[in-house]
């Protein structure tokens, strides 16, 4: 097991002078999963918060290889710059024994919604790849708006809560799911407070051979409408009501990898975000008693599937 | 195998050099009519023909988005496609030729939808004439396979950097068996030459950003330098062009001049059409009417200078463009030679004509209308419609 002190030895790839919020979960998850490999990592990263704030010409975050093509195509770009390492590998044209890890990185907007076609596809050849969807539930880089991992419930500027209709009216997509289906050997689930967790996942993810996923929820203070210190209480407070599950699928095993001591109720989350206010005016209180059935049944759903 | 004499269809041709070539990575998405291109490259993969490592996404957007990562990684990628297929690449068009990856294409010319259609016409690469991508039309198989090689040498050349895309009219030239001459693979592979990248991404040992972000301080200049590619490929196409023509005995310029010696009218066309076009001329030169023809082969950059100069020297041209350019002013072809003729004082009448789309036949009978029309043209010293329709019922 890695120690925490090791960990902090090891250089950081995403360094300081980036222009993320203040708060914002995406540069405590890289830098917890990029230092999961001692292998030269090369990243496609998709439009989104993450590329906008750590590529500004003429500076650069990054200490690590990285491109950017454009918003959807994360994985297929990956997918690309793997299937030229293989093939120069092949043809004699760099040393056999050169190692290097792909990984694509995608928000959930790039992830859930228009990039999902490329990354089943990736997926499903079975490129040797990483890819790492940051989940922080909404379009933040263009200010908010709904995607597909917008939770019910949720005020958001493109299902905004008025007086009629109060947030977003869906469920989420389940992706880590979609991704389980596509019998990649590995896919994951995980948070950047349970730090060690997001850690061996991400070690996981790119030891095995073929294609990996991980999901990890991404507080983001200025959407989610907390305040900066308390993103990490917050993503705590999402595994301890079980709205965000952690666990893993390993080659068609599920295994859940924490048990909330005591479940707490959804209200608990609820309440400490601003995007969840209007639920609790009187009108609107029927729909925390839909979102905790919901996640109810979905948590009974996984533990099911651990049986199995 | 030394140089031989086949019969194949424009598909086969084109994975005939690719088998010679044996490009890194190959991705690419069935459409029709290019399909037979990606399923002969997959059973020379799956043969062990090749050793290129071949790449099936699940969209020709995926599959643009391939070859760009393909290509930063530093490695010879290719693929093939066809109308909405390229219409579906559209966005990664402008991205390959932004972050300068010398990709190469072939795009088998096909209408684009609504009503769908599979038949040839340009409408497919006449929408990403403005991408970035340097553009290579051909006439018939030998001339796709010939263009396809260069077009390597092309995109590649340090001074270039661009890619291009070659292109040739689907069915016509994608499925019509021809007699052809391909050359001896150790010939090619010598002509093409080792591609060394510059700035590979796979050189994990230098790390670099690549696609980053601009703003208003930097976007405009780096589009500028984005430019000089392009600006520098003429004399590249026309080297490449000519040290084909030393090496197979078929040597290739921006455009081929038809009968235009002592022409007093001329058409001004590309790709397959050609072929009907020239039978005409001969007809009627035999008449001893002075008719040329011009066929063009780089619509970009386009030679507007070269092209001025040769249709100066005519009274009227006519200009055959197989696409539209709904509300301007004449089609993508016409646009370009009318502008390009602008600045001479001694400049012929020009017309416009529509033909073809959705692959509607153009025969000889349609040429001989064209070549009265410009007699009229010439005679009276009026255009009474500088835009028509050829073949069409109205």
């Amino acid at each position: 097991m890695v120690r925490l002190r090791e960990l902090a030895s090891i250089e950081d790839k995403l360094v300081s002078g980036h222009g993320l919020c203040l708060g914002c979960g995406i540069p405590i998850i890289l830098k917890i999963v990029l230092r999961a490999t001692n292998d030269p990592v090369i990243i496609a990263n998709a439009t989104g918060c993450l590329e906008v704030c750590t590529s500004r010409f003429p500076w650069t975050s990054w200490k690590t290889t990285w491109i950017h093509s454009a918003f959807e195509n994360a994985a297929s770009t990956i997918a690309g710059i793997e299937a030229m390492y293989k093939a120069l590998i092949r043809k004699g044209k760099i040393p056999k024994d050169k190692k290097i890890k792909f990984l694509g990185i995608g928000g959930d907007g790039g992830t859930y919604d228009i990039g999902l076609q490329a990354l089943s596809g990736a997926m499903e050849r079975g490129h040797n790849i990483v890819y790492l969807c940051y989940d922080n539930n909404v379009y933040a880089n263009t200010g908010g708006q709904r995607s597909a991992a917008t939770p019910l419930g949720a005020s958001a500027t493109t299902s905004p809560a008025g007086s009629k209709i109060p947030g977003k009216m869906q469920k989420r997509k389940d992706l880590t799911q979609i991704m389980a289906a596509h019998g990649i050997p590995y896919t994951a689930q995980a948070s950047p407070h349970r730090w060690m967790d997001l850690y061996n996942k991400a070690k996981k993810a790119f030891e095995v051979d073929g294609p990996a996923f991980l999901n990890v929820l991404t507080p983001c203070p200025t959407e989610w409408k907390y305040d900066e210190s308390e993103g990490i209480r917050i993503a705590s407070l999402a595994a301890d009501t079980c709205v965000w599950p952690l666990y893993e699928v390993e080659n068609g095993k599920y295994k859940i990898n924490y048990f909330p001591k005591e479940k707490l109720p959804v209200i608990k989350w609820l309440e400490s975000q601003g995007r969840f206010r209007h639920l609790f005016k009187e009108e609107n209180k029927w729909m925390i008693d839909e979102i905790q059935k919901s996640i109810d049944e979905d948590w009974d759903r996984l533990q099911k599937l651990t049986q199995l | 195998m030394s140089s031989k004499i086949v019969t194949l269809n424009g598909n086969l041709a084109i994975a005939e050099a690719i088998r010679q070539i044996n490009p890194d990575v190959v991705a690419a998405y069935p459409i029709t009519p290019s399909t037979s291109i990606v399923e002969a490259v997959a059973q020379y993969v799956a043969d062990g023909v090749i050793d290129s490592e071949f790449v099936c996404p699940e969209s020709e957007h995926s599959a643009m988005s391939v070859c760009i990562g393909a290509a930063a990684a530093g490695g010879r990628v290719t693929t093939a496609t066809a109308s909405q297929g390229l219409a579906l690449m559209w966005e990664m068009l402008y991205i390959a030729a932004g972050l300068r990856l010398p990709i190469v294409a072939a795009i088998v010319n096909r209408s684009l939808s609504a009503p769908i259609n599979i038949h040839g016409d340009h409408s497919d690469t006449m929408g990403a004439r403005d991408s970035g991508w340097i553009q290579i039309y051909s006439e018939n198989a030998q001339e796709a396979y010939d263009n396809f090689i260069q077009a390597f040498k092309i995109a590649e050349h340090p001074d270039v950097r661009t890619p291009v895309m070659v292109t040739f009219d689907g069915f016509i030239i994608s499925h019509s068996l021809e007699t052809m001459r391909i050359e001896d693979d150790e010939e090619v592979k010598e002509f093409v030459g080792e591609y060394f990248p510059i700035y590979p991404l796979l050189d994990t040992e230098t790390p670099i950003t690549a696609g980053p972000i601009d703003f208003t301080d930097f976007y405009f200049e780096h589009k500028r330098s984005q430019l000089e590619g392009i600006e520098n490929a003429p004399k590249v196409i026309e080297e490449v062009g000519k040290e084909f023509g030393k090496r197979f005995g078929r040597a290739y310029g921006f455009f081929e001049e038809y009968k235009m010696e002592d022409a007093e009218v001329a058409i001004l066309l590309m790709s397959s059409a050609a072929g009907t076009a020239k039978e005409t001329v001969d007809e009627l030169r035999e008449k001893g009417k002075k008719v040329g023809l011009i066929k063009l082969r780089v619509f970009r950059p386009f030679p507007a200078q070269k092209l001025a100069e040769s249709l100066a020297k005519v009274k009227a041209v006519a200009v055959l463009d197989r696409a539209t350019s709904p509300g301007a002013q004449g089609a993508p072809l016409f646009i370009e030679t009318r502008s390009a003729l602008f600045d001479y004082p001694k400049r012929p009448k020009i017309i416009n004509y529509i033909y073809g789309l959705g692959g509607r036949d153009i025969t000889p009978q349609h040429f001989h209308e064209v070549y009265a029309e410009l007699e009229r043209i010439v005679h009276t010293g009026k255009v009474e419609q500088y835009y028509g329709y050829i073949n069409l019922r109205e």
